[in-house]
């Protein structure tokens, strides 16, 4: 097949739009018989609800007023698990919990109103962090505060120690983190028991909202339809809590009749809606003095919030990653998320896997010098190479080249001069510079059988002026999905790029192709893209209306002559694994992924000693990502996803004051400005997948993953000294400094 | 303050027509631009004037329209992102905008765009620190600003850019 397009920097389908502001985001759609929508929410963290007062001073005749008693169906917000409640009507779980929903045409006597609901709550005691969880003094959810736990055991870890010349243990957190998309969580929902429910929305999964909805209003699934508004950035934060959204508009709207729209402003998005989950990960790892890891223990524990929602998918991809990509013979991971009473924490671009890849990258610095190896020769002797195997005995058929990736980045980053630069110039300088890095993995798709299980369908559909349509639930929400999906469909067709175009994705007429999570939009769905596109041409090619090598006049001329005679031009494509995957959700063994994608990443730092503050002051990516489709949106994706990496790592702290977030604002949140951000130097390495659209593997969540610890290395090869927490803000480097300055009295 | 505070009319020079409304005093210029004048392109991020997604040019200068009283722009010259592209023809940093990937998710780049222009009508020729500082109150989420910067620097040599406040 020709690439015409693919591998070439396409104009991106909806750019025009967006360059020009014409582009309608969910906030920018209105009608006019639609009226507002708020959330009252609990004030206290636990507790059972005693009543719910309405003050004086509202026309509270005038509003559309809903309480868990209005819920035709179940009071659930269905997702693996069915905990929890769309709106609390006895116990209260967390402060930022759904009591009440208020309606009116005015905003700003809404605003009144919902300062004027009183919920009164008879406070129960709490938990808020993963030691208190897991000592289970109280127990805030289920039996033992447990929302999932895996085993993970490869050769036999306790006999392994004896063969061990060196023990290095060593504990790891992350905080939580905000996924700041900058566009606030919003829907509009018209409902009613005739037509059923629909409602537009900034969202990632369509799918995963007209699940939530169906059991809510008991309704079947032709009755709900969910359509995606363009959506202004996700990065995993409108995976899930859409549907909680749209599931109270929808109730609003089921009640007054009226079309429905609840926007958040930042500060209730910031407060209410899930964020990363913040992690603690104990690693103990024997290694012989020449630096081969023999053996590794690694005790993990996420903290999920009040209910379960995706915490247990989180925990696996966390799980899965924590022992990077190297080869040890013997490996036990034992890894738990636990309920606290916070709003429930969800999915955020590297979901689980850059809370455990900082653990394992910032630990084998601490390992390289406890055996006097570099960190990068400890690791060049420990790399995963084809035909060995993962933490979870997955043999590794591709020719992974570790080492040479390694190689480019210190070359691109000038790693080893740079080195022995700062090295003579940090004594008596206030800011001290310094460079490090980290060597990572991210699984591409669905974990274990979840590809499997989703069986995601995409279908084509070709006019009579041969233009042809893409069919999917995936949506575009910044990372260029209609672009990479037209591309593809134009190669496989043999047409240009601007006969394509991508529905909206709409429940009522797109097949589900699985949620946009996961980094599978290119690789997966991109993939049944191309095949529903060659099913399509091989339709016209048996019907005798086309041969096989055509132009693109002849194609065009075919759908005419086909729509004309026969109807309907159609295909489709439903996914099926790779040959020769297994994997044992039992046993936690076996092909986790298709795929990996593989990276190092150099970060270079410089910190000064006076303010405490650390900056990144120069980065390098290198990744090997099979065929890369479109080089600036990939890029753009690498970009990114390390600026929001640097923010997590150095900037963004959530301050929790009783399983509230007390900073929920711009001002006192503080993400990467384009002050803040260094050169970002990305470079890809192409080794073709044979199970990807052209050779192309997911890349979406891997710049989240390396970038924290090769900062927090590059940080103690600046000032000797080790953080082994994320965030790195000036608070914490001045106690570390002065703690360090206190030990050298 | 609904009982207690009177509305008033207001008239602004919008993208070169004269439009009026009638608001509170205080309501925020941002709502009144995307409410009653119906200008959806400028964005709202964190109304608190922290993000710039709603950035706009009044009498020539980008403010935060979040920030800014309905009553202080009864009489004022604004410019908002409809009015940056003529007809169909992009202006300079809408193209390079689109070039060079300085848009992904879109609902900082109508801000970004007004911030780029007003960048470039004060410095034509911006060097690095310039670039990050015109931009540094515009929060983009998604690009890691590396593709913003180039998509400035290529509208700059693209040379076309006219002062937006031209238009």
């Amino acid at each position: 097949m020709e690439e015409k397009y693919i591998g070439h920097s396409v104009e991106r389908k909806e750019g025009r739009e967006k360059v020009t502001g014409r582009a309608r985001y969910v906030d920018d759609l209105a009608f006019p018989d639609m009226v507002h929508g708020v959330t009252v929410r609990s004030s206290v963290a636990r507790g059972r609800i005693l009543g719910i007062r309405y003050g004086d001073g509202i026309p509270w005749n005038e509003f559309t007023i809903v309480t868990a008693k209005d819920i035709p169906g179940a009071n659930e917000i269905a997702l693996i698990l069915h905990d929890q409640p769309c709106l609390a009507s006895e116990f209260i779980n967390h402060p930022e919990e759904p009591v009440v929903l208020l309606a009116h045409p005015d905003k700003y006597l809404l605003e009144e109103a919902r300062r004027a609901v009183r919920i009164d709550v008879e406070a129960m005691p709490a938990v808020f962090t993963i030691e208190d969880s897991l000592a289970k003094g109280t127990i805030v959810w289920g039996e033992d505060n447990v929302l999932k736990a895996y085993h993970v055991d490869k050769g036999d870890v306790d006999s392994a120690w004896a063969a061990a010349d060196v023990i290095v243990e060593g504990e790891y957190r992350t905080g939580a983190q905000e996924q700041l998309y900058i566009e606030n969580q919003g829907m509009i929902a018209v409902a009613n028991p005739t037509d059923g429910v629909t409602v537009w929305g900034s969202l990632q999964c369509p799918y995963y909202v007209h699940k939530a909805l169906m059991p809510l209003f008991g309704l079947p699934a032709e009755k709900i339809r969910v359509i995606q508004a363009e959506t202004g950035g996700g990065f995993g934060g409108k995976e899930e809590y859409p549907s909680m959204i749209a599931a109270h508009a929808a109730l609003l709207a089921w009640k007054s009749g009226k079309r429905v729209k609840i926007v958040y402003d930042r500060a209730e998005d910031m407060v209410a809606t899930t964020k990363r989950h913040p992690s603690r990960t104990r690693h103990r790892t024997g290694v012989t003095r020449d630096g081969k890891l023999v053996a590794m223990d690694i005790d993990l524990a996420i903290d999920g919030g009040a209910y379960a929602t995706l915490s247990a998918v989180v925990l696996s991809r966390a799980t899965i990653h924590s022992a990077g990509p190297y080869v040890c013979p013997n490996v036990r991971i034992r890894s738990q998320a636990v309920a606290t009473n916070a709003p429930p924490h969800g999915a955020f671009r590297g979901f689980g896997a850059p809370q455990s890849v900082f653990a394992i990258e910032r630990h084998l610095d601490q390992v390289a010098r406890a055996v006097n190896l570099t960190p990068e020769e400890l690791r060049r002797r420990n790399f995963l190479r084809k035909d060995q195997t993962t933490a979870t005995g997955q043999i590794i058929h591709e020719d992974v080249n570790f080492s040479g990736l390694l190689d480019r980045a210190f070359k691109e980053s000038d790693y080893h001069a740079k080195r022995a630069r700062f090295e003579k110039e940090n004594p008596g300088a206030t800011v001290k510079r310094g460079i490090g890095f980290s060597s990572f993995m991210h699984g591409a798709g669905f974990t274990g059988s979840g590809e499997v299980y989703l069986a995601s369908v995409v279908e084509v559909e070709a006019t009579a002026e041969g233009c042809v349509r893409v069919l999917a639930a995936s949506t575009e929400i910044g990372q260029g999905a209609n672009t990479i999906f037209s591309q593809i469909a134009a190669d496989a067709l043999g047409i240009s790029y601007d006969r394509i175009d991508v529905a909206q994705p709409d429940t009522g007429a797109v097949p589900n192709s699985g949620p946009t999570v996961a980094s599978r939009t290119s690789m997966v769905v991109g993939n049944l893209v191309e095949k529903a596109a060659l099913n399509l041409k091989n339709t016209l090619v048996e019907s005798g209306l086309l041969c096989d090598a055509c132009t693109e006049d002849e194609f065009v001329r075919a759908c005419k002559r086909y729509i004309e005679t026969r109807g309907t031009l159609r295909a489709r494509a439903k996914y099926e694994p790779p040959p020769g995957l297994h994997w044992d959700d039992t046993t936690y063994s076996g092909d986790a992924y298709g795929t990996y994608a593989w990276a190092v990443y150099v970060a270079e730092v410089a910190v000064d000693t006076v303010t405490y503050e650390a900056r990144v002051s120069d980065f390098v990516a290198v990744q090997e990502i099979g065929k890369v489709i479109h080089p600036v949106l990939a890029a753009g994706q690498i970009e990114g996803g390390v600026a929001q990496a640097i923010g997590m790592s150095l900037y963004e702290n959530v301050v929790w004051r009783e399983g509230r977030m007390a900073n929920g604002q711009m001002t006192n949140y503080i993400m990467p400005t384009a002050a803040d951000i260094p050169p970002i130097r990305v470079f890809f390495e192409e080794q073709p997948y044979p199970f990807g659209p052209h050779g192309a593997k997911g890349i979406g969540e891997l710049p989240m993953d390396g970038p924290a610890p090769a900062i927090l290395n590059a940080i103690e090869n600046a000032t000797g000294i080790s953080l082994r927490e994320i965030p790195a803000t000036p608070e914490v480097l001045m106690e570390a400094m002065a703690e360090k300055a206190g030990a050298l009295v | 303050m609904s009982e207690t505070v009177e509305k008033i009319e207001i008239a602004c020079l919008v993208n070169g027509e004269w439009r009026s409304a009638r608001v509170y005093p205080l309501a925020r210029l941002l709502d009144v631009i995307r409410g009653e004048m119906r200008l959806t392109g400028t964005k709202e991020g964190c109304g608190e004037g922290e993000c710039g997604a709603c950035a706009l040019l009044m009498n020539g200068a980008i403010v935060n329209s979040c920030l800014v009283p309905a009553a202080e722009a009864d009489g004022a010259e604004i410019h908002t992102i409809e009015g940056v592209a003529s007809g169909d023809q992009l202006s300079a940093v809408q193209s390079a905008f689109l070039e060079c990937g300085g848009a992904q998710c879109g609902i900082c780049t109508p801000g970004m765009v007004i911030a780029a222009a007003a960048l470039l009508a004060r410095h034509p020729h911006p060097g690095d620190a310039e670039i990050r500082e015109g931009l540094a109150g515009n929060l983009c989420r998604c690009t890691g600003y590396q593709k913003i910067f180039t998509s400035v620097v290529r509208a700059c040599e693209s040379g076309r850019e006219k002062s937006p406040g031209n238009r």
